[in-house]
């Protein structure tokens, strides 16, 4: 029995517990259903307002756009959270003291947090599609990108959220370290509206950063054709968006697992009760 | 050189620690050695690095200065097969909060199986370990809902799920009811009696140091200031016997440090009119104090007697 390959193994049955745990957890039902119930609402609300005269409707337009923004946001913040808190709850430590354990926390996390996107974008997507018309002008082949544009940008934004996690004081920072700068570069990012209505400094910003690809990616498998005109150099820019996303992830893949050892080369019996009566101090 | 370790090698070797944080010096000199099958306690007055020591004998920690050995390896370098055979019992407070205990340990316990051997299965059957720490009731409930003595029983059962061949418990029975205590100390004599596990523990605790160890060390001020069982350390400290004695209705207490010629003393003296004699050791914990404060006066006042004190 290969040790790191069975911690793997013991990893993924870890993330698809706690999948299972969070799907069944009241607390995260009702998340799900806030973000869908707030999104789907918004939808609702503007579905007569026609963009330009171009004969797409809102809905149509913003969908995709706040899809790309729940990848990016959902599987940075998420990891971010969980890590800062694991590290402080103890999580990471009992692992630590396991053998390969960090190897299944890792893989654990993982795959946690991709399972996690599925009913965050499915209780979006389903009602829409029933409430919407002409959501989707791609047919399969648009099925087909929203397919991996997800898949490429969860490797790409996926280990910010890891080194977001590992690199935070405590939990409570990750609002300010990581809510708020994810918040901005979302905001710059296309997704609420036009990139072209920033600033050109701003514009080549949100173009380094994969929020904007992702969205991108999925404008070009949603909408029809003509919609190419409301996008940089009317393109859809194919060929760059997998260039980009699959640079971060690249970075990502190299430098996250380092940042995880140091992290973790740090956690000892001592941080955990530090950080114990560091959130004891808070709550009083 | 790493070399395979015979049965004879300490499981523990520390010679020279060292620890400091910035101009902080927590350990000032540490050698400590403990045998396979040996329960050893690890008692000291708040701050005297019990903590630290444990941790870097764990591989959690890097010391400054000295040599470890730990089951013949250097812990802060030891790989992952080193890992499966040291437990550690972690003092964890929310964390698997959804889990239920029998899925989390069958989750980590899992992590031991590459490392099981024909003489040395593991991980444990994780319904036997959950009827031994007594959370058989509560196996299938989530953990949020356990209460703080029960929670610990898990810790332990997280600690010991890989059948370690060394366990390291820093302040076990923190927060736990007699009951628990008992159950607790049972625990380990059985840990300790049936599967030959060396331990090693830290504990506020002097009545359970006496219960549980064979050989207690008292970490102060930095280093070891007295290694040896209870009654060892008890015959080191002088003067701390108790005789009380009757002679027709009158009471007599008197402390002495030659017991012997004491009470023989006392039989020229009154013969036939002593009604009641009883002689007290002097306690752990009486022992424990007059080490501590030993050492410290003679470390505040005479640093350069450190040495003689060892």
């Amino acid at each position: 029995m290969n040790p790191t390959r069975h911690a793997i193994g013991l990893g993924l049955r870890r993330g698809w517990t706690e999948f299972l745990q969070s799907v069944r957890s009241p607390q995260d039902q009702g998340f799900y259903l806030f973000t869908a119930v707030g999104t789907v609402l918004l939808l609702w609300f503007n579905r007569d307002n026609e963009i330009g005269d171009s004969g797409i409707f809102y809905p149509t337009y913003a969908l995709p756009s706040i899809l790309g923004a729940l990848v990016a946001f959902g599987v940075v913040i998420g990891p971010a959270f969980a890590l800062a808190m694991e590290r402080e709850d103890g999580t990471l430590l009992r692992h630590k003291a396991l053998p390969h354990g960090m190897q299944g926390y890792v893989t654990g996390q993982l795959t946690y947090h991709s399972l996690s996107l599925l009913p965050s974008l499915l209780t979006i997507l389903v009602p829409s599609l029933l409430l919407f018309d002409g959501l989707m002008s791609g047919g399969a082949a648009g099925w087909l990108t929203v397919a991996w544009v997800v898949v490429l940008g969860l490797l790409a934004t996926l280990p910010l959220g890891m080194v977001l996690g590992s690199v935070v004081p405590g939990t409570q920072k990750v609002g300010t370290w990581g809510m708020l700068p994810i918040l901005v570069l979302t905001a710059i990012s296309g997704i609420f509206f036009p990139l072209q209505a920033l600033w050109g400094w701003v514009q080549g910003l949100a173009q380094v950063f994969p929020v904007y690809w992702i969205g991108l990616g999925l404008r070009s498998a949603f909408l029809p054709d003509a919609a190419v005109t409301l996008e940089v150099g009317d393109s859809w820019r194919t060929g760059l968006t997998v260039l980009v996303l699959a640079a971060w992830a690249v970075a990502g893949a190299l430098v996250t697992p380092r940042v995880l050892r140091r992290m973790a080369r740090r956690q000892s019996g001592s941080t955990v009760e530090a950080a114990r009566e560091a959130s004891l101090q808070w709550v009083r | 050189m790493p070399r395979p370790d015979s049965p004879d090698d300490p499981v523990v070797d520390v010679r020279g620690l060292r620890m400091a944080y910035g101009t902080n010096e927590v350990l000032t000199g540490v050698d400590l050695t403990v045998s396979a099958g040996e329960v050893v306690c690890l008692l000291g007055p708040n701050g005297a690095g019990k903590t630290t020591t444990i941790e870097i004998l764990e591989g959690f920690r890097a010391p400054s200065a000295g040599t470890v050995r730990v089951l013949g390896k250097d812990p802060m370098r030891a790989g992952d097969a080193w890992r499966a055979r040291v437990g550690v019992v972690l003092q964890s407070w929310r964390d698997h909060a959804r889990w239920t205990p029998r899925r989390l340990l069958t989750q980590l316990g899992d992590y031991y199986a590459p490392y099981s051997t024909p003489e040395r299965p593991r991980p444990y059957e994780v319904g036997w370990l959950l009827d031994t720490v007594g959370l058989t009731e509560h196996a299938d409930r989530k953990i949020v809902g356990l209460s703080g003595g029960q929670r610990r029983r898990l810790d332990v059962a997280v600690g010991i799920i890989g059948r370690p061949e060394l366990l390291f418990l820093d302040e076990p029975t923190a927060g736990f009811d007699p009951q628990a205590r008992r159950d607790f100390h049972d625990l380990v004599h059985r840990l300790s009696d049936l599967e030959g596990t060396t331990i090693l523990l830290t504990t506020h605790d002097l009545a359970e140091a006496e219960k549980l160890a064979d050989r207690i060390l008292i970490l102060a001020g930095g280093r070891i200031v007295a290694d040896g069982s209870a009654d060892e350390l008890g015959r080191q400290v002088a003067g701390r016997s108790e005789v009380r004695w009757a002679c027709g209705a009158e009471r007599f207490v008197h402390p002495t440090d030659d017991v012997v010629a004491f009470v023989r003393r006392l039989f020229e003296q009154h013969g036939g009119e002593l009604t009641d004699l009883e002689v007290r050791r002097a306690s752990l914990e009486d022992t424990y104090l007059a080490m501590v404060q030993r050492f410290e006066s003679g470390a505040r006042t005479r640093p350069v007697l450190e040495e003689v004190v060892r």
